[in-house]
């Protein structure tokens, strides 16, 4: 029978959810990683034991986790205990390194500081992690100063596909005020050498040949709080999100505005309809219907939480434009949370799951598409991310 | 045998529930002292200092005999306490944060 396998990453560690496919009794493991910020937590496609998680401190920086037994248990790849100064691991799991210029060994480019001078990059945390649709050792890891590594070997080691920061646009590339994040990373299924990511607050970027070289894709996008609405770079995007079956359909929730492009990119057009804000973080795709999408407005300027203290997701059947509020069983007075960018995931059971996590430590899921909710925990810390893994 | 205490974070990291107790050649100082304990325990690099620049990382100190050797040379020796493994080497974390 199949079953759910919900991966949640929080402000004081991670936790596992369980549940059989009638996704109403669940189990929860953790916390994994105690005390410790978990920015991200996915499994492998290719396969669904393999787990791979980003745990970061402002102490002790970043370190990264593996596990091979669906989170049983986890390991530093190649960081264990030496016994022996021979064959000693190479404990470079965690090790982000920016590449310098080839003909000047300096750093490779500059971007733009909050104040407008040009700052150097600086690696923070790793705030997403994509695996390999097809192989458990390859996984994509997207960065704060924003930059995409790759690793191959399970996560040993890592390097940066540098062609993305190297773009000509890197010097006009902006923090937003959450820091400069590489946060989206969308593989295509039927393109292997096609990804986009999304950066805040620089854009969308795809790139066609596995990642040598990058196109900014903000074409269409619009943002107000920029000298250049229509500037090709320093649009915040919050995420953006494709069916596998259409990979050429993306759908974007940006800082305001979601917007929607039907040739993979090359031209954004806005959908925000009827939505009561077109602020939010996250956006998924329904698993069995590509035109069906999910947005959580929220309230902005700075106030970051749903309008009129309503916890609503937002559904359209339409591809954007008409949109529904989903409300059962969701708190429809005196709340304030936030549902972050990371932090929406959807199954691919029948009917299809949609889970998201909350900063006030609620997982909400709904097992019919959003129709009805139930908190799965209620009483977590601040959640950063949420994965679902759909397992037979 | 040199003896180092560590934030609790790193010992679930390193799976070790006490102190560490590291063979380190002399002269004996914070660096060769690092390069012990990374050399032991692989996956605390650069969760002390950056694996590039060896920069010791902004929210831990570094301690021997009530003294704050933080700012000092990490080539500079280490008093003997440390060296003869009498008195502990501190790695200790900011307390601070929510």
């Amino acid at each position: 029978m199949s079953k759910a396998r919900v991966l949640v990453g929080t402000r004081k560690g991670a936790f596992i959810l369980t549940s059989d496919g009638k996704r109403q009794n669940w189990d929860v493991s953790g916390p994994h990683f105690a005390g410790w910020e978990i920015y991200h937590l996915k499994g492998s496609p290719a396969d669904p034991n393999r787990l791979y998680a980003s745990q970061t401190s402002g102490w002790f920086g970043q370190v990264l986790q593996r596990s091979s037994n669906g989170g049983k248990t986890w390991e530093t790849p190649g960081g264990g205990v030496s016994m022996s100064p021979d064959g000693m691991p190479s404990g470079e799991s965690n090790k982000f390194v920016y590449d310098t210029s080839a003909e000047t060994g300096k750093p490779l480019t500059t971007h733009q500081w909050y104040d407008g001078t040009q700052h150097p990059w600086e690696f923070k945390r790793v705030w997403h992690l994509e695996p390999s649709l097809t192989d458990p050792d390859t996984v994509y890891a997207g960065v704060e100063d924003a930059a995409i590594f790759r690793t191959t070997d399970g996560g040993h080691s890592w390097h940066e596909l540098s062609g993305l920061r190297g773009h000509a646009s890197g010097p006009k590339w902006q923090p937003g005020a959450g820091g400069m994040c590489l946060h989206t990373i969308l593989l295509d299924p039927n393109h292997p050498g096609r990804m986009f990511i999304a950066i805040s607050a620089a854009g969308a970027f795809r790139t066609d040949d596995g990642g040598k070289t990058w196109k900014p894709i903000n074409l269409g996008l619009k943002s107000n709080t920029i000298p250049d609405g229509t500037a090709e770079v320093g649009h915040c995007v919050h995420r953006i999100a494709m069916h596998r079956s259409r990979p050429d359909v993306l759908f974007m929730q940006k800082h305001w505005d979601v917007m929607r492009s039907d040739n993979g990119g090359e031209l954004w057009h806005e959908v925000s309809g009827n939505l009561p804000s077109d602020f939010g973080f996250p956006i998924d795709v329904h698993a069995h219907e590509p035109e069906t999408i999910y947005v959580v407005p929220i309230k902005s300027d700075s106030e970051h939480y749903p309008p009129d203290g309503k916890l609503r997701v937002y559904r359209s059947k339409t591809g954007g434009n008409e949109w529904e509020a989903l409300t059962k069983g969701l708190p429809q007075s005196n709340c304030y949370v936030n549902v972050l960018r990371d932090a929406m995931a959807v199954d691919s059971l029948d009917s299809c799951g949609i889970y998201f996590g909350t900063t006030g430590g609620q997982v909400y899921a709904s097992a019919d598409a959003g129709d009805n909710w139930a908190p799965i925990v209620r009483d977590l810390p601040a959640v950063l991310s949420v994965e679902v893994q759909t397992l037979s | 045998m040199i003896r180092v205490i560590i934030p609790a974070h790193l010992r679930t990291l390193a799976h070790v529930e006490d102190e560490l107790e590291l063979d380190v050649q002399a002269p004996v100082t914070t660096c060769a002292i690092l390069d012990a304990i990374e050399e032991r325990y692989p996956m605390l690099r650069g969760t002390i200092r950056d694996h590039v620049t060896k920069q010791r990382r902004p929210f831990l100190r570094f301690f021997a005999c009530e003294e704050d050797l933080s700012l000092d040379s990490p080539d500079a020796p280490l008093p003997d306490a440390i060296a003869s493994g009498k008195e502990p080497f501190f790695i200790i974390g900011a307390i601070a944060g929510g």
